[in-house]
């Protein structure tokens, strides 16, 4: 770990008062077996100004912690000790009366799903207004229209007064957002809880809200404590640090001293997998003995598929919905527009968009399950379309899926033998004998233990989960597994964890993946080519070196500045 | 919103037939032949039954007895009872009670219902709520005419609060208790759907928004929890008017109303079957009015469906 | 807490200073480690050990498995004829033997509220049978092949909704008229009575429809009806398994209904809806006949809706979550 240079002390120089004060603070939740304690002990300083953010795992009890401080924890969950102080006075045990007088108007909110937090049968501008009446406007109607369109095109919401009288399903996911920003900073708080405000949201459109937010708390002097699980985006948002784990607090302090120097073995963990950090791939082409680019440039040219190396061509791929929208004609949405790639044996072709760049359409069509409008999908020179049943049949060995929810990827009634055994039964595999070696087998490749076998999904964590619909891609042997937003839901070192295990596995047994994401971050870790994908049509196509190194158009050099902690050069240096 | 309710109002019309077939099919096609039963034990002469036969087109085909008879209810015309009386007539005898009956049952199972069901979802878990809870299962065991006598016997006959039956005294006062019996099971529906509606919204990611806002939980609990919970209810609601008009056999056959009920158990017994579809097809058409007007409550609730899909 | 020994450079405000919490605060454990100490459970297995732990299982477990036993086996508990009627003991008070004393025909309340349960029960549990199967399928088949063939199963729910159960049950048995039994109740009740099902069956099935787990299945090759059987089903039956429990005890109510308008059993069978109706006109002078069948009708009806919810409460992920 190298010493970096001293970082200038913040320029507010003489040191106020905290603000917010959180000493050894405890909050524990009663379940049916007994009490948990979520947050055990934390501790927590903001100045006025300052931006803090608390950085961890789901479970971490870093929502927890921000809850607490407004009284807003869910269900059964109290501070069961410690004390809160805001501005010197004492939060912990205060009146319901106090906090209705505390919220919104001293400290703020901005909550983490955009699609979940705001009241889908009120429009927006009574949500706004709401917020400025219960903290003491009083002018006319007139008066708080024209302040709730001020306060929305403030938070970045354009052509706000028209806005302002539709509804919530009107509204895009960063439209919503902005609208809750509004709403957070309405009654001009001096703290701003901005609780994972982005993390629903695509990375160009999360780089602009938190720019906004970022310029317009500085404007308005207020402190903001951020919420997140990203490490870079911390590290890029707030100048100090509070880092999480189970409950405690494990290392807190200035962001670039912390992430220069970890010192905490959770924290020094947390910094390495940080895939916002990682600047490699997780294991590079050489060791499979030649270099991703050679692989791919004896493909390069006309792509005759009986050459070495193709597996899988795409043909100037269209496909279009008709969807029947509020006007009386069914309109027709491009989803993909002439999308054509080839996929080689052995390699990870990444297909990054933002939501509705059409790549998950693109992954479905190439597994069969959805046809395209136009355009030809060659698997090893045979065209798709072709194929009759017994064909398709042989077709979906080959080609296995992996999807983005782990909750949602295995079958909840389905003990992990059952779910593991089906592609053999459904395949006609085997005896029920080799069968059930087979599923050893395959659970002892994603590095899970035997007795997972009469387990349920419903037992299992997310990445345990993602590990199980890893082996059951695997269970038919296939030559492609395509990853829609495989890694996308997990947390940091699990995800890093099913990276590492993605790659073993491709090198062991010559897997061609296509990596369906949205995080470029990702892509760097565990790519050879990229395609970037922009509303149907392809934007960019290149290797994963070329696309980070030398991006050649502009929405490419977008998306990469918009991963969080792009800006931080201190990555390099760690 | 125009599209929406279009929409519903054409989904209505397969069932408006549907059903009306179904019914006609039930009474007419079905083994056993009305206008033999017409006589009873003693029997009619072959004349007199083949004069009804032609008189209700008994002696067409099923589909076009039924289209016939389409014709004549779309044109006002309800054809006469096998006695000679004009349907029509009885209609307009029966329904306008059994309407104001239902009206009656279904204002005390949504005011009681919605207001015990909020109180019971706010404070989930506590002595009100838990109180509430048995009161409501106790009221879905017990059969509604064991409810009937009961009351009848402890609030008519006992305390002389109430009149013991209604007959041809038809008022306010005189409804009050078999509207009561008729709303009760549907009344201790409400409650639970409100309860379970309020307590999930209560934990609803908008409503912490809401409170973190500033607003004092009345607020809150008026102005987010409130309208967002009544949306299932307000369905159920408007599918309870046709089954409680419907179902009201047994609360007239206890307090003497002559009302639907009434008139068309009778009618089922003595196979009195013009009068038996007519009325069922009246109770039909109200339910799915209900129904539209359901669909319009709703959309005024909930925006979403003004747009959607 | 302790302050880490060597800071390195700027000088934070107070409390801001870097911190480190001591390593062994925190067990860092292998990422992500399979939990091995406790025994495998299936959500049905969680269901159940979410359910023992409710006092209103145990309840409305007890009293249905005691109305079952009873309607089973009803020579177990009572020895007189429930037929056997002394028109002298008419209306007569508990004695020796009668706990439950007379009715108007007198006959023996006790045996007859005894020998009640199996007409009720059977009713109950056939037609629940029934209209599971009937809704589930129905419900199922148009909320997975969705289109048109949706659209025309979900009319034919409406149109048999827009019919209220009491209603056509009263038709459907006056045509029956001469041939009324268990079975002919079941049979209208169920055919008038699984739209309820195949609505909360097609709202469960599409609800799965779009998981993950489900294309996944289809990209293994497995055809469209096995996932439905195999996945799909399954995956609904927990709500339709509730809504079933509910209605089984409001098919009982129904069927106690049908016998009280006299068009239900006929009065050769022994049921609590009949002695009920029966009962009615002697409520003034002898509340006590109008009582026990009534008392244990209601009580069996409280069985099913109670199991009903402790059911919902312990299969509801929502409701288990802290």
């Amino acid at each position: 770990m190298s010493d970096q240079p001293a970082q200038p002390p913040p320029s507010s120089a003489p040191s106020p008062q905290p603000l917010l004060k959180v000493r050894d603070l405890r909050v524990s939740f009663t379940t049916a077996t007994g009490v948990v304690d979520a947050v055990r002990g934390a501790n927590l300083t903001v100045y006025p100004g300052q931006s803090v953010a608390i950085v961890g795992e789901s479970g971490s009890g870093k929502s927890t912690t921000a809850h607490a401080v407004i009284n807003l924890l869910p269900g059964t969950g109290r501070v069961s000790g410690g004390s809160i102080l805001f501005d010197g006075r004492e939060l912990v045990g205060a009146s319901p009366k106090t906090f209705v007088g505390v919220r919104g108007k001293e400290i703020g909110l901005v909550p983490q799903d955009p699609m979940t937090n705001l009241n889908p049968v009120w429009s927006i501008g009574f949500q706004v207004r709401e917020a400025l009446r219960a903290n003491g406007f009083e002018g006319s109607r007139r008066e708080a229209d024209a302040r709730v369109a001020e306060l929305l095109s403030e938070a970045g919401l354009p052509d706000a007064a028209r806005r302002a009288k539709q509804y919530p399903h009107e509204f895009s996911g960063g439209m919503r957002q902005r609208a809750l920003i509004a709403i957070g900073l309405a009654a001009r708080p001096r703290l701003l809880i901005a609780d994972e405000p982005t993390s629903a949201l695509d990375v160009t459109v999360q780089r602009r809200i938190l720019d906004h937010l970022e310029a317009l708390t500085a404007e308005l002097g207020t402190a903001v404590l951020f919420i997140t699980h990203d490490l870079g985006l911390a590290a890029e948002r707030a100048e100090h640090l509070v880092v999480m784990y189970r409950g405690q607090v494990v290392e807190s302090g200035p962001s670039k001293q912390i992430l220069a120097a970890p010192q905490h073995a959770y924290t020094q963990r947390l910094v390495s997998a940080a895939p916002s950090l990682a600047s490699r791939r997780i294991q590079s082409a050489k060791e499979r003995g030649t270099r991703a680019t050679d692989l791919l440039a004896v493909t390069r040219g006309d792509g005759i598929s009986e050459e070495r190396g193709e597996l899988m061509r795409v043909e100037h791929l269209t496909k279009e919905f008709v969807i029947r929208g509020a006007t009386r004609s069914a309109k027709t949405l491009r989803a993909v527009d002439d999308v054509s790639f080839t996929v080689t044996r052995g390699t990870t072709l990444a297909l990054v968009g933002e939501s509705g760049s059409g790549k998950s359409t693109v992954a479905n069509i190439m597994l069969n399950l959805l046809q395209p409008t136009s355009g030809v999908i060659w698997f090893e020179g045979t065209d798709l379309r072709t194929l009759d049943p017994r064909a398709e049949f042989a077709f979906r060995r080959r080609v296995q899926p992996i999807f983005q929810n782990p909750y949602g990827s295995l079958d909840p009634m389905y003990s992990i033998f059952r779910t593991l055994e089906e592609p053999l039964r459904v395949h006609r595999v085997g005896d029920a004998r080799s069968r059930r070696a087979r599923v050893r087998e395959l659970l002892d490749m994603v590095a899970m233990p035997a007795s997972t076998l009469r387990r349920f999904p419903n037992e299992l964590s997310g990445g345990q989960r993602q590990r199980i619909a890893v082996a059951r891609a695997l269970a038919l042997e296939p030559d492609v597994i395509v990853c829609d937003e495989a890694v996308s839901a997990l947390d940091v070192l699990v995800q890093a964890q099913i990276l590492t295990l993605l790659n073993d596995l491709q090198t062991e047994l010559g897997l061609t993946y296509l990596f369906i994401t949205h995080d470029l971050a990702v892509v760097r870790q565990i790519a050879d080519e990229v395609v970037v994908m922009r509303n149907g049509q392809v934007v960019e196509h290149a290797t994963t070196d070329a696309v980070f190194d030398q991006p050649t158009q502009e929405y490419t050099r977008e998306l990469l500045s918009a991963i969080p902690g792009a800006s931080l050069d201190i990555f390099g240096a760690a | 919103m125009v599209r929406y309710l279009g929409r519903r109002l054409l989904q209505a019309v397969p069932v408006f037939f549907g059903a009306t077939l179904l019914i006609y099919f039930m009474v007419f096609a079905l083994p056993g032949d009305p206008v033999l039963a017409l006589g009873g034990d003693r029997g009619i002469s072959d004349a007199l039954a083949a004069q009804l036969r032609e008189q209700y087109n008994l002696d067409k085909p099923f589909i076009v007895q039924y289209l016939l008879y389409l014709q004549g209810i779309l044109t006002g015309d309800f054809g006469t009872t096998f006695a000679g009386r004009p349907v029509g007539e009885l209609i307009a005898s029966a329904f306008p009670v059994t309407f104001q009956l239902a009206l009656m049952a279904l204002a005390f199972e949504a005011i009681l219902g919605i207001g015990a069901g909020l109180v019971a979802g706010l404070r989930k878990g506590k002595l009100f709520d838990a109180t509430v809870l048995v009161v409501s299962l106790l009221v879905i065991a017990v059969p509604t005419f064991v409810i009937g006598f009961v009351l009848q016997f402890v609030v008519g006959v006992r305390w002389g609060w109430l009149p013991v039956t209604v007959g041809s005294n038809v008022s306010f006062t005189s409804l009050l208790m078999p509207a009561m019996v008729l709303g009760a099971v549907s009344f201790a529906y409400v409650l639970r759907l409100t309860r379970t509606s309020v307590a999930e919204n209560l934990s609803a990611d908008f409503v912490r928004t809401a409170t973190a806002k500033g607003l004092s939980r009345r607020r809150v609990v008026n102005v987010h929890v409130l309208r967002n919970s009544l949306i299932p209810v307000i369905t159920f609601l408007g599918a309870d008017l046709g089954a409680l008009m419907g179902g009201a056999i047994v609360t007239e056959g206890i307090f003497n109303i002559h009302g639907v009920g009434g008139t068309l158990f009778a009618a089922i017994r003595q196979g009195h079957a013009p009068t038996v579809v007519s009325f069922t097809t009246i109770l039909v058409i109200v339910y799915i009015l209900a129904n539209l007007l359901v669909d319009l409550l709703y959309a005024a609730l909930d925006p979403r469906i003004r747009y959607d899909d | 807490m302790t302050t880490d020994p060597t800071p390195p450079g700027p000088v934070a405000r107070p409390d801001q200073e870097h911190q480190v919490a001591p390593p062994d605060v925190v067990t860092l454990g292998e990422v992500d480690a399979v939990d091995e100490t406790e025994a495998p459970a299936s959500l049905w297995v969680e269901a159940w050990r979410e359910l023992r732990r409710r006092v209103l299982f145990w309840v409305s477990a007890a009293i249905i498995v005691l109305v079952v036993l009873v309607a089973l086996f009803p020579g177990l508990f009572a020895r007189q004829d429930p037929r056997y009627c002394v028109l002298t003991r008419s209306l007569g008070g508990p004695e020796a033997g009668h706990p439950f004393g007379f009715d108007f025909q007198g006959c023996d309340i006790y045996a007859r509220t005894i020998f009640g349960a199996q007409a009720s029960v059977t009713v109950g549990v056939l037609t629940t049978l029934l209209v599971a199967i009937l809704g589930t399928a129905v419900g199922a088949l148009a909320g997975f092949y969705g289109g048109w063939f949706d659209t025309v199963l979900s009319r034919v729910t409406d149109i048999f909704f827009a019919v209220p159960l009491v209603l056509a049950a009263v038709m459907v048995m006056s045509i029956f008229r001469a041939n009324r039994n268990v079975l002919t109740v079941v049979l209208v009740l169920g055919v008038f009575g699984w739209p309820q099902i195949a609505r909360i069956a097609r709202g469960a099935v599409m609800g799965v429809k779009n998981a993950d787990f489900v294309t996944a299945a289809r990209s293994l090759g497995a055809s469209r009806f096995a996932t439905l059987v195999r996945h799909l089903i399954p995956n609904a039956l927990a709500p339709i398994i509730v809504t079933a429990t509910v209605a089984l005890g409001t098919f009982i109510v129904a069927e106690a209904t049908l016998s009280f308008l006299g068009i239900g059993l006929p009065s050769t069978t022994v049921s609590w809806g009949g002695d009920i109706s029966t009962a009615q006109g002697q409520l003034r002078v002898a509340p006590h006949v109008l009582f026990y069948p009534a008392g244990a009708l209601a009580l069996t009806v409280l069985g099913f809706i109670m199991m009903g919810d402790a059911v919902r409460d312990a299969l509801d992920p929502k409701a288990r979550k802290r």
